[in-house]
């Protein structure tokens, strides 16, 4: 079983202090919920772990390894969604999956991005240029892509922003489906999801 | 059951750069604004200064680095900018590629869409200031070698200015005294060469130039962006 593990990882922004020696593990197969009100450094935190942002102290570790020094490798078993949908403007929803994927390295088949899209039901538009999509159509393009990507560790940062309830149903499949495959999952979020996480992590209490 | 692949420089350097190509061969009009600037200045100046053919052949080659140093400045902002906004920036640097990779791969797009066009109108605009065949051949030859690096200083410039307010009139003062160094060169070639010396050691000193900077300024914009997206 791989795991990922947050050894007392500190992070200040500023003045402030968002979180000290914070330690905890996810293996495979569980996803952890973040918690906490507004600017308790829920962000931070995952991109700390996803190695953005440089904490002051502490190390993130994947199956046993830190990921400072294997960048490369840790980095192609993570997916990280942040607040900002990652995709141009002037492209199709079909060109920036592959853009997205093909940056990843990771090589898919047109059935297997015409599946994905169709999941995501983004099927009629997917030749739109992305400046015609809604936010929420926005976001479905990144839940096509998280259907795609073989990571095992999901980064997620409000995934379910400017979801309507049947892309969040969709997002449930999804997550459902990524842990059944032995995928984990660090997930910051304020609505209640299900599967419901192995344990919750409440930061700025 | 695992696909993905392990970065390399190459694979990162060759998606950005089909992936900005692509972007800017879909929406010319940055670089036909690039383009339309520099012809358009070009031009005034002989209509300014007067028909006085000793006189604009002898400001000709640095009329002409200028006006096409002004012209590559103007599409430097977006180089970074965009992705920055719209979150492919950390996408990329979460990709499993070597960050200089994407960020060589996006300079050399962005001088494509640049310098590149630039260089090769440059004989014709030079017509109008009655340069000797070989002189515009050299200032051709200085501009491919010149542009290139302004494309690298600028990249490094544009990704310093990443996420600070007024990034614009920040970024001119950053960079526009970095291009120094090349516009004295660049300009001094088709002079030396106009004068009757050989311009070879300005071209040989841009073109060390631009290997030193191919090395180093990917490198410079790495860390710039890590700090932006820190």
């Amino acid at each position: 079983m791989k795991a990922l593990e947050v050894l007392a990882l500190t992070c200040s922004r500023g003045v402030a202090t968002l979180f000290r020696d914070l330690s905890f593990a996810v293996t495979q197969g569980e996803w952890l919920a973040l918690r906490g009100p507004n600017g308790s450094g829920k962000t931070t935190l995952l991109r700390c772990v996803a190695g953005l942002a440089r904490p002051d102290a502490g190390e993130v570790v994947w199956d046993g390894k830190p990921s400072r020094g294997s960048e490369g490798r840790f980095r192609a078993e993570l997916v990280y969604v942040g607040h900002l949908p990652g995709i141009k403007e002037e492209l199709s929803a079909e060109e920036s999956l592959r853009d997205a994927l093909a940056l990843r390295g990771v090589r898919r088949d047109d059935a297997a991005i015409a599946a994905a899209l169709a999941e995501a039901g983004l099927e009629k538009r997917k030749h739109l240029p992305a400046r015609r999509l809604s936010a929420g159509q926005r976001r479905r393009i990144g839940l096509a892509r998280l259907a795609l990507d073989p990571a095992l560790i999901w980064a997620l940062d409000e995934p379910l922003t400017a979801l309507d309830d049947e892309g969040q149903a969709l997002f449930r499949r999804l997550l459902e489906r990524h842990l059944a495959r032995g995928g984990l999952g660090l997930i910051a979020t304020h609505h209640a999801l299900f599967p419901a996480p192995v344990r919750e992590l409440r930061l700025g209490a | 059951m695992n696909e993905t692949v392990d970065g390399t420089f190459a694979a990162g350097f060759r998606w950005a750069f089909a992936r900005d190509v692509r972007l800017a061969w879909r929406h010319p009009g940055e670089t036909l604004l690039v383009i339309a600037f520099f012809i358009l200045v070009a031009s005034l100046f002989p209509l300014g200064v007067g028909a006085d053919p000793g006189l604009l052949q002898r400001i000709g080659p640095g009329v002409i680095w200028v006006c096409a140093l002004l012209a590559a400045f103007l599409s430097l902002p977006g180089i970074f900018a965009a992705d920055y906004a719209d979150g492919t920036l950390e996408q990329m640097a979460l990709s499993p590629h070597p960050m200089a990779g994407w960020a060589s791969g996006k300079i050399a797009a962005h001088w494509i869409a640049s310098g590149l066009p630039l260089t090769i109108l440059s004989p014709l605009i030079a017509l109008q200031y009655g340069l000797a065949p070989d002189s515009l051949a050299v200032l051709a030859c200085a501009l491919a070698l010149g542009t290139p690096l302004l494309s690298l200083l600028g990249a490094a410039c544009g990704a310093l200015t990443l996420g600070a307010r007024g990034g614009g009139v920040l970024l001119a003062l950053l960079a526009l005294p970095l291009f120094v160094p090349v516009l004295i060169f660049g300009a001094g070639a088709a002079e030396a060469q106009a004068t009757g010396l050989s311009p070879s050691p300005h071209l040989s000193l841009l073109g060390a130039g631009l290997i030193v900077g191919a090395m180093a300024l990917p490198a410079a914009v790495c860390a710039a962006v890590r700090i932006a997206l820190d």
